[in-house]
């Protein structure tokens, strides 16, 4: 099975600041990570690739240093890493990225599976993996839980849902993303980092995946970020104290009022 | 400080820590609380290769050292002794194999346990033998193409859990220690069972229990080496394997010393953290210290050892000696520093005290390595 598992590199979540004044991300000095999502997306591909043999592609658009997520992928099992890079990219949106990694998907060969995480925890938006499924014109399930069982033209799979889960089948080939409770991923072997370490990371730009100039980076997005702030708390706060009993007793008063 | 690593030992000493950070931290606590063997986490080491470290290459292994395993085992005992013990035991059961096996038993062996696929683990200590090695009353004889073993092995690391077992017996009671011979026991031979299992003061991610031999047969094979040189590989093991006790120490020490500066950082008391009072501060200085100093000591020795020497036992039994005394003294500094809170289970500095203590006592007690010390400056000052 062709696998191709999509990555991001993200800022380490855990260390990020709001610049006050533009109230955009504060990059300086934060360590940059594999995006937490994508490292179940990738585990979940190299079980399944342990599982019923075939190929791990990680695939990531970035700058060229975002090499060092793929070369950690190689060191969690994947077998080759390809990042799309081109000054061209910068700036686009999620439409840009979706029809920027379609590209770079026929580029290496297709896929017969490709996997996402559910989101980046950068953006939030939980978008690119269904773009992506749109661009290449395949089905797709977001926030799956559980891969149940795979043939050579199918799959099954859970798909979370807040009660419960969905049980979908699609035919492949077909794009899926997943959320957390998919796996534990495993940490990066001694003998998988000495392999990352020698690997060729491919590189490849707008042109090298044919892609048209209209539809990426900033030009290519039909959506940009007029203004980005934090709201201001509004409405009206009230604390009521006293014993539990008098507390509710002001809070039943005060519901009453609006009756 | 900086130990001028190469990079694949900064390689393994890094994924160790991950192993620590993410597979091993956030289950210790359950872990130790139900006395249950951390098998899921073992699979995960190996999965991480790291049972392959001291496995020569031609095996399957990555052809480490002693100062290779010991970088590995100090990360793991930074996230729970219990589980570092697991591995370390593994490590003790093959080394008979590794010293004193031959070509084809290695090739029987080690691939699988490079792979992490099967354990090991060693059979020594007897109800009447602990520190008197010698009192061993297992027995091997042999019946044709097969020995048969006789005898119980009490307090075995992994037992129960480990595929592969190296066991002392005597081939030639007569001849008390130079009639002893060691066999490699698989799990599932005839006559081979497990009894009791032990409920532990501390590293209770570990399992200990007896193993029973009654008419076991073996191969004729499954002897290691020649008959009748047990004993010596028995010895030629432990001291290999000491720095590795000696490393867990470390790591522990570590540990400790981490949860208390950054408890001692946030906790206030007059007003201020208690960092910032200086008798809290030379707590934790004298904690640093001693930690830095077993370190450079095990580091040391595991780099001595790694040039094959032929006097290593002292050395080998210096770090063990310090490095486990200076766990001991650190964590219990460290329940110190936290006060009340150090002694509740909500915090973990309870428990590392807890693991702390088996480290002066098994692999040989710090009072045999003191005698082992003693024995070799004797011979040094003749």
């Amino acid at each position: 099975m062709n696998i191709v598992v999509c990555i991001k590199q993200v800022p380490d979540a855990k260390n990020v600041r709001l610049d006050p004044k533009t109230n955009t991300l504060s990059r300086e000095g934060v360590e940059s990570i594999m995006n937490p999502f994508d490292r179940h997306a990738l585990e979940e591909g190299v079980s399944l690739k342990e599982k019923v043999g075939g190929k791990v592609t990680v695939l990531s658009m970035g700058p060229p240093q975002a090499e060092d997520v793929l070369r950690e992928a190689i060191a969690c099992g994947a077998d080759e890493g390809v990042l799309v890079s081109d000054r061209a990219f910068a700036g686009a949106d999620t439409w840009a990225t979706s029809y920027t990694l379609a590209k770079a998907v026929e580029a290496v060969g297709g896929a017969d599976l490709i996997l996402c995480g559910k989101q980046a925890i950068d953006g939030d938006t939980a978008q690119v993996g269904p773009g992506l499924a749109f661009q290449l014109n395949r089905p797709y399930v977001t926030c799956v839980q559980k891969i149940r069982d795979v043939s050579e033209n199918a799959i099954q799979v859970e798909r979370m849902m807040d009660d419960g889960y969905d049980v979908v089948q699609l035919p492949l080939p077909a794009l899926l993303t997943v959320v957390k409770d998919i796996n534990e991923p495993r940490v990066p072997s001694l003998k998988g980092k000495m392999k990352a370490k020698k690997a060729e990371i491919k590189v490849l730009s707008a042109a090298d995946i044919g892609a048209e100039a209209e539809c990426i980076g900033l030009t290519g997005s039909p959506t940009q970020v007029a203004k980005v702030f934090s709201p201001e708390p509004h409405g009206e706060r009230r604390v009521f104290s006293g014993s539990p009993e008098e507390q509710i007793e002001q809070l039943v008063k005060e519901i009453r009022g609006y009756l | 400080m900086d130990y001028f690593l190469t990079e694949e030992q900064q390689m393994i000493k890094d994924t160790a820590r991950e192993l620590s950070e993410e597979k091993i931290i956030p289950k210790r606590a359950e872990l130790d609380e139900k006395n249950e063997f951390a098998a899921d986490i073992l699979k995960d080491i190996a999965k991480a290769d790291l049972f392959s470290i001291f496995v020569p290459e031609e095996y399957g292994g990555l052809g480490g050292g002693c100062l290779e395993s010991v970088l590995a085992l100090e990360e793991l005992a930074r996230g729970c002794v219990g589980v570092a013990t697991s591995f370390a035991a593994n490590g003790l059961g093959i080394l008979p194999v590794l010293i004193g096996g031959s070509k084809e038993m290695k090739e029987k062996y080690l691939p699988s346990l490079a792979e992490g696929s099967r354990w090991a683990a060693f059979g020594l200590t007897e109800a009447g033998a602990g520190s008197d090695a010698a009192g061993v009353k297992t027995t091997a004889v042999l019946d044709g193409d097969e020995w048969v073993l006789n005898g119980t092995k009490q307090w075995i690391t992994n037992g129960g859990e480990a595929q592969i077992y190296t066991i002392l017996a005597l081939t030639n009671p007569e001849k008390g220690v130079r009639g002893a011979s060691l066999f490699v026991v698989e799990d599932g031979d005839p006559g081979f069972s497990y009894g009791k299992k032990e409920d532990k003061m501390g590293i209770r991610a570990s399992a200990t229990r007896e193993l029973i031999m009654k008419d076991c047969r073996i191969p004729k094979d499954r002897l290691i080496g020649r008959k009748g040189t047990g004993f010596i590989t028995v010895m030629k093991t432990l001291d290999v394997s000491r720095p590795g006790i000696a490393s867990l120490g470390v790591g522990l020490g570590q540990a400790a010393l981490d949860e208390a500066a950054v408890y001692a950082k946030q906790r206030v008391q007059f007003d201020k953290p208690i960092i910032s009072f200086q008798a809290v501060q030379h707590m934790l200085a004298d904690m640093a210290i001693q930690v830095e100093a077993a370190r450079s000591l095990v580091y040391g020795t595991a780099k001595h050892i790694d040039t094959h020497p032929k006097d290593m036992s002292k050395g080998s039994a210096m770090c063990k000696v310090f490095a486990t005394d200076m766990a001991m003294k650190v964590t219990t500094d460290a329940v110190q520093v936290m006060g009340g809170y150090g002694y509740m289970k909500e915090y973990p500095v309870e428990k590392m005290m807890r693991d702390a203590k088996i480290l002066q006592i098994y692999e040989g007690t710090n009072q045999i390595q003191r005698n082992v010390i003693g024995q070799e400056l004797n011979k040094e000052y003749a």
